[in-house]
């Protein structure tokens, strides 16, 4: 099947819609929620969180001993919880840094996580088979109720995201600030945690323990390139989410079903790639741009106020001189002259120059700050 | 004549571990004046207004605004915290972020509207920031953040003000239109209390001061209390300045 294909079969085929709408579905609920985490300077807590969601998953198994998605979620997002508060304990009750704490934690629960796959494993237990999934994730396993339960995850984030608007921005933005005026800031804290673990505890069938932090991160680190405003930040980011789990799910199927997580990740990273080059405001390229345009600015205003200094010690500022005097100028090339010439500061009569009324003028104001106007 | 008392502070006691930041700090600002907290790093002093505001949790002590439970009294007062405490490159406007400063007024859920603009634009051009209003915040220079933390707190439309080093990296231009305001907000009959790190400045901006190390060295009238001998017992050094007469 090639991406033609897919995306003809994508709206009919069963199996297609579900899982295409499932990965989109969950691309734009963490690149929604991904921009709170960014924006906290947390952004390492997803990685610790789905790392510690793999504990969870294992003890739901050995404890059901069913492998219904939703029961396992369910031990993820409790293990995944508790790592959460045990990161915030660490660094709230010890001198430990934050890394150090979000390090321990990730590395203590996976290892434990993986202790107990390997011990499932080793059970005769037939059903066990592919618990594993979980480790770098498999869309093609997701259902519609899988779908249903995202869908309905997803509405009710977006309720409280709505409803908390105002709270989770001052938050985010000044904490202390937010305690004086009388808001409780721990409890608009929880919420926002809560609802980046729950995020992450829904990608993990698709997107895997491993590789979940990326669609949490790279959707909003890309879509913070494109604006200035929070509110357009966050739906920027689930937009690109929302793509990237589309273009993963469709190049993965089309493409001999390469792993769908993997690939959707690759393409969250492009995302950022190109935000981070292309951006109008913050993109290297045009950053670039601006900075040699700036240089040429400066070359040329110092070229136009070499000019001035001659032509001030004369009574007559239009009094012709010799265009070779400039060569003694290091600024000055033949470039700069012409383009002078363009903006009539200067006007050239053979081998000589002569500043224009207008070019006096500008050169005598240049980069005098009480005469500019700050907007 | 007895003065009101703005701000009432009893046996405050603050520490982060074993040893205290703050200890058993008595306190009493009266309404009206403009007090400058002067002590050496490390003296407490942003500590003070973070526990006076309930941002610290204090070991001991406790704190009144007129006569009752901060918890009571929280519409009274406004916080203008260190420029530095938060991220400039936050996706937002400097408009908002005056906004904020009626966020407590609304209490949860409840949007801001157009009553709520109107203020944010009359404290954003008391603080003459008004042509930077839709810029983003972290395209402001040092001095224009400062500036609309202030309007922030204008916005609270307070009795009582507490800043954080609102001269801190500020040029000599808005170092002056801070202290106007300031000596607006005291002319209003506002209590305004302020971290302040220039020694040589204290005379001449405000009327109060308290001198802070660990433990309160003394408070009262600059004209009375601003001498060399508290200057010493505060820094520990001879510390030598001229106040004019």
């Amino acid at each position: 099947m090639d991406l033609q294909e897919y995306f003809s079969l994508v709206f009919t085929d069963y199996t297609l819609r579900t899982i295409t709408l499932g990965t989109a579905i969950l691309g734009a609920v963490t690149g929604m929620l991904g921009s709170f985490a960014v924006l906290r300077k947390q952004s390492l807590l997803g990685d610790a969180i789905s790392h510690a969601a793999l504990p969870g998953i294992a003890i739901a198994f050995l404890i059901t001993g069913a492998k219904d998605s939703n029961i396992l979620l369910l031990g993820a997002l409790v293990s995944g919880l508790i790592g959460t508060f045990w990161i915030r304990g660490i660094i709230k009750k010890t001198h430990l840094k934050s890394d150090t704490a979000l390090g321990l934690i990730l590395s203590l629960f996976f290892g434990f996580g993986m202790l107990l796959l390997t011990f499932i494993q080793k059970q005769p237990n037939a059903n066990q088979a592919g618990l594993d999934k979980y480790l770098f994730g498999q869309a093609a396993t997701l259902v519609e109720s899988d779908v249903w339960m995202m869908t309905i995850v997803t509405g009710f984030c977006l309720f409280i995201l709505l409803l908390f608007w105002k709270e989770f921005k001052i938050l985010l933005f000044d904490a202390d600030y937010t305690k004086t005026l009388g808001f409780n800031t721990k409890f608009i804290d929880i919420l926002i945690t809560t609802f980046i673990v729950l995020a992450i505890v829904l990608g993990l069938q698709t997107v895997g323990v491993v590789l979940m932090s990326a669609m949490l991160l790279a959707p909003a680190a890309a879509a913070r390139q494109w604006t200035n405003s929070l509110g357009r930040m966050v739906i920027i980011a689930a937009i690109f989410g929302a793509l990237s789990g589309v273009f993963g799910t469709a190049v993965s199927a089309s493409q001999n079903n390469l792993s769908t997580g993997p690939v959707i990740v690759i393409i969250a990273s492009i995302f950022v790639l190109v935000s981070f080059v292309f951006s109008p405001s913050r993109g290297l390229l045009f950053k670039q741009i601006r900075f040699i345009k700036n240089r040429r600015d400066l070359q040329l205003h110092k070229t136009l106020s070499f000019m001035y200094n001659i032509a001030k010690t004369h009574e007559n500022i239009a009094h012709p001189h010799a265009i070779k005097i400039l060569n003694n100028f290091q600024g000055y090339t033949r470039g700069t002259l012409q383009k002078l010439v363009r903006k009539n500061y200067v006007s050239l009569d053979g081998n000589q120059w002569s500043l224009t009324q207008e070019g006096y003028k500008t050169a005598a104001n240049l980069y005098n700050q009480q005469t500019q106007n700050d907007e | 004549m007895k003065q009101t008392i703005a701000v009432q502070v009893d046996d405050l006691t603050v520490a982060y571990n074993y040893k205290p930041v703050l200890w058993d700090i008595d306190l009493e600002i009266p309404e009206g004046v403009l007090m400058a907290i002067v002590g050496p790093n490390g003296a407490g002093k942003s500590t003070l207004i973070k526990s006076i505001l309930g941002i610290l949790k204090p070991i001991a002590g406790s704190v009144s605004i007129y006569g009752k439970p901060y918890d009571k009294q929280r519409s009274l007062v406004a916080y203008v915290p260190q420029k530095g405490s938060v991220d400039w490159d936050f996706p937002t406007t400097a408009l908002d972020v005056v906004m904020m400063g009626t966020y407590g007024s609304l209490g949860w859920i409840k949007r801001p509207g157009q009553k709520e603009k109107k203020a944010a634009l009359e404290a954003l051009e008391k603080v003459g920031m008004l042509p930077f209003k839709n810029r983003q915040i972290s395209q402001l220079s040092g001095g224009q953040q400062q500036r609309i933390f202030l309007a922030r707190a204008l916005v609270q439309n307070a009795s009582i003000y507490f800043m954080d080093e609102p001269f801190q990296g500020v040029d000599a231009t808005t170092e002056i239109a801070i202290i106007n305001i300031l000596k607006e907000l005291r002319k209003a009959g506002k209590t305004v209390i302020v971290v302040h790190h220039d020694l040589q400045t204290v005379p001449e901006y405000f009327d109060w001061v308290t001198f802070l190390n660990v433990k309160k060295i003394a408070t009262g009238p600059v004209k009375d209390i601003f001498n060399d001998d508290n200057l010493t017992k505060t820094y520990g050094i001879n510390y030598k300045v001229s106040i004019q007469e």
